[in-house]
């Protein structure tokens, strides 16, 4: 009996190494290519194209940031970002939220009719509205301005009410009464109670929408045209083809673009993940 | 399970005999009227605009011309690039989600063995699911790059030498698979959250009828864990059809149109040739195929998705 239970545990220790030894691989095949981006970013150029390829720089070159970002109006470009992310996610914080309460805490004919709609329409793919969307926005007058990459986030964002309301649902209801019979009104229960009680997945809305209208680059390029209204996206986007093969630049310049979106997640890594289960494990 | 249980089951129909006030009636439309605005306006309207823009030719300045069919049959029969782009699109797909399921069930699995450090593993594999856009396309290009590219230097290290990824006909498409596969880690999360929601006692009762690892792996797990599978097949249909900035950033559709996606196309006709009424025939055309395959999945849905005893909650 001893030797089985002997047998058993060195079987278990053999298959945690196992485990341990193909994680481990594979972190280290994720991370490459972010070490890669590291190590060219900070090579000098002449070291970029050596054979066979330098895995750490022999010769670090600092300099290669501020050069490469002082090619182009990048802080231009941050700032134009960072406008239209703000707003693209206030308005998408707000509306949905509003919208899915209506889904999830109120009664009313047509809900569940509505809200099959509002399933549907987060399966279609945008490309099918952007064309007379494009021509609207145009006899607006609005092509060239931030307004198409804006407004459309106050009209309330499918993915994110699906997302809310799905944890709305789980609050009880009695509270909810409790409050409407202590007098408050029923938006009172929505922004004292229902929004209090939803930090985290209002803060797995607010991170998505920011990942997403950061790295956003669709949209941008077909509604802007003036070099001053680029984002961070298309500014990436015109340096690529006028410093085409200069893979260190290439890289600062990507490093930077990418540096917020890395901070926000390791100090918000746990809204991310809870955002992503509860978006896909429902 | 059809597209209408489906829709049911997300929305939570409840069958109990409600009587409606109408003070929240009225507020909920209020409330709700906002999205509802967005659907006609940014929805429902260019839906039917674009509809209707796709039996004309129009390039934005002049009136458009009524054309009648001859936007479909030059996409369907004389212009042979909407097809093609159509094929690679679909082949990119069906090759890159099954891979991206498998790679991120495994993972997931590895995962969920009571390991320590495994919110370190976790942050690792989920990092590179919040990088996208262009970015990253201009890293991968780098990685890529045949002669001092990442990738070909690695393989190198194992005495091969590998292709011009994306200068080759034949790898660009798996190129670009390897490049979507870097980003598992978002299903990961996923699927690790699901199997940590498994019951640990079926495990247990599964254990001592004496069922085997590979038998409780899929009698228990995937069974389990169908639904999620499901709803990421379903998503990664949707997301993966339209890749864009990918292949305009790293390939500009080359070499010889191997990565001409679809949407690089439907790009080009619209915003490029301005051809506004093609391009409308192209995204329809777009939109019923993902809509095919999205009916196609949910009808073999029966065969392997299992849901657990519905529960009717009033809410």
């Amino acid at each position: 009996m001893s030797s089985k239970g002997a047998g058993l545990n060195m079987r278990q220790i053999i298959s945690k190494i196992i485990v341990y030894l193909m994680l481990g691989l594979g972190s280290i095949v994720v991370l490459l290519p972010l070490q890669w981006m590291i190590s060219t970013s900070l090579k000098p150029l002449s070291h970029v194209f050596r054979f066979p390829p330098e895995f750490w720089p022999q010769k670090i070159v600092w300099s290669n940031y501020p050069d490469a970002l002082s090619q182009l109006p990048f802080d231009l470009y941050f700032a134009n970002t960072s406008f239209i992310v703000v707003l693209c996610l206030l308005g998408e914080l707000i509306v949905s939220s509003i919208v899915a309460y209506a889904f999830s805490r109120l009664r009313w004919r047509g809900r569940n009719v509505l809200f099959i709609v509002v399933l549907a329409t987060m399966m279609l793919p945008r490309q099918v509205t952007l064309i007379p969307e494009f021509i609207v926005f145009r006899h607006l007058g609005m092509i060239d301005t931030f307004w198409p990459l804006i407004l459309p986030s106050w009209f309330g964002n499918p993915f994110y009410i699906f997302l809310l309301r799905q944890y709305f649902l789980t609050h009880s209801r009695e509270l909810d009464q409790a409050a409407v019979i202590d007098g408050c009104s029923r938006f009172g229960v929505f922004w004292r109670i229902t929004l209090p009680m939803s930090k985290p997945v209002l803060g797995a809305v607010a991170i998505f929408s920011f990942q997403f209208h950061w790295n956003d680059f669709f949209r941008p390029l077909i509604f802007l045209l003036d070099q001053d209204k680029y984002t961070l996206a298309l500014g990436l986007r015109f340096f690529q083809g006028t410093f085409g093969t200069e893979w260190n630049s290439l890289m600062a310049v990507s490093l930077v673009v990418m540096l917020p979106l890395i901070v926000v997640f390791f100090f918000a890594q746990k809204h991310f993940i809870q955002g992503v289960v509860f978006t896909g494990y429902k | 399970m059809s597209l209408a249980q489906f829709a049911k089951k997300q929305s939570g129909f409840t069958r109990l005999n409600i009587t409606y006030q109408r003070g929240e009636t009225v507020l909920a439309w209020a409330m709700v009227s906002p999205w509802v605005a967005g659907f006609l306006l940014l929805t429902a309207f260019p839906m039917v605009a674009s509809l209707a823009l796709s039996f004309f030719e129009w390039n934005i300045l002049t009136p458009p011309e009524y054309v009648g069919l001859a936007n479909y049959h030059k996409l369907f029969f004389t212009d042979p690039l909407p097809m093609h782009s159509l094929k690679i699109t679909v082949i990119f797909s069906l090759a890159s989600i099954p891979l991206n399921i498998v790679f991120g069930l495994t993972i997931a699995m590895l995962l969920n063995t009571n390991i320590r450090g495994l919110s370190v593993f976790r942050t690792i594999y989920y990092l590179p699911a919040i990088l996208s856009g262009v970015a990253v396309a201009i890293l991968w290009q780098w990685i890529f790059s045949s002669d001092f590219g990442l990738l070909n230097t690695a393989l190198r290290v194992f005495g091969i030498e590998g292709p011009a990824w994306l200068g080759s006909k034949i790898w660009v498409l798996p190129a670009f698979v390897i490049m979507r596969l870097w980003s598992v880690g978002g299903g990961m999360i996923i699927y690790l959250a699901g199997l940590q929601a498994i019951p640990t006692d079926l495990y247990e009762a599964a254990e001592i009828d004496g069922a085997n690892w590979w038998q409780r792996i899929f009698r228990i797990t995937l069974p389990m864990l169908s639904p999620t599978i499901f709803f990421q097949l379903i998503t990664g249909v949707i997301f993966t059809m339209q890749i864009f900035t990918e292949t305009f950033i790293m390939t500009d559709g080359g070499p010889a149109n191997a990565s001409l996606f679809y949407l690089l196309y439907l790009y080009r006709q619209a915003f490029q040739n301005f051809k506004m009424g093609y391009a409308s025939a192209l995204a329809w055309v777009f939109f019923i195929a993902i809509l095919l395959l999205t009916l196609v999945l949910f009808a073999t849905a029966k065969f392997w998705v299992f849901y657990e005893a519905e529960s009717d909650e009033d809410n």
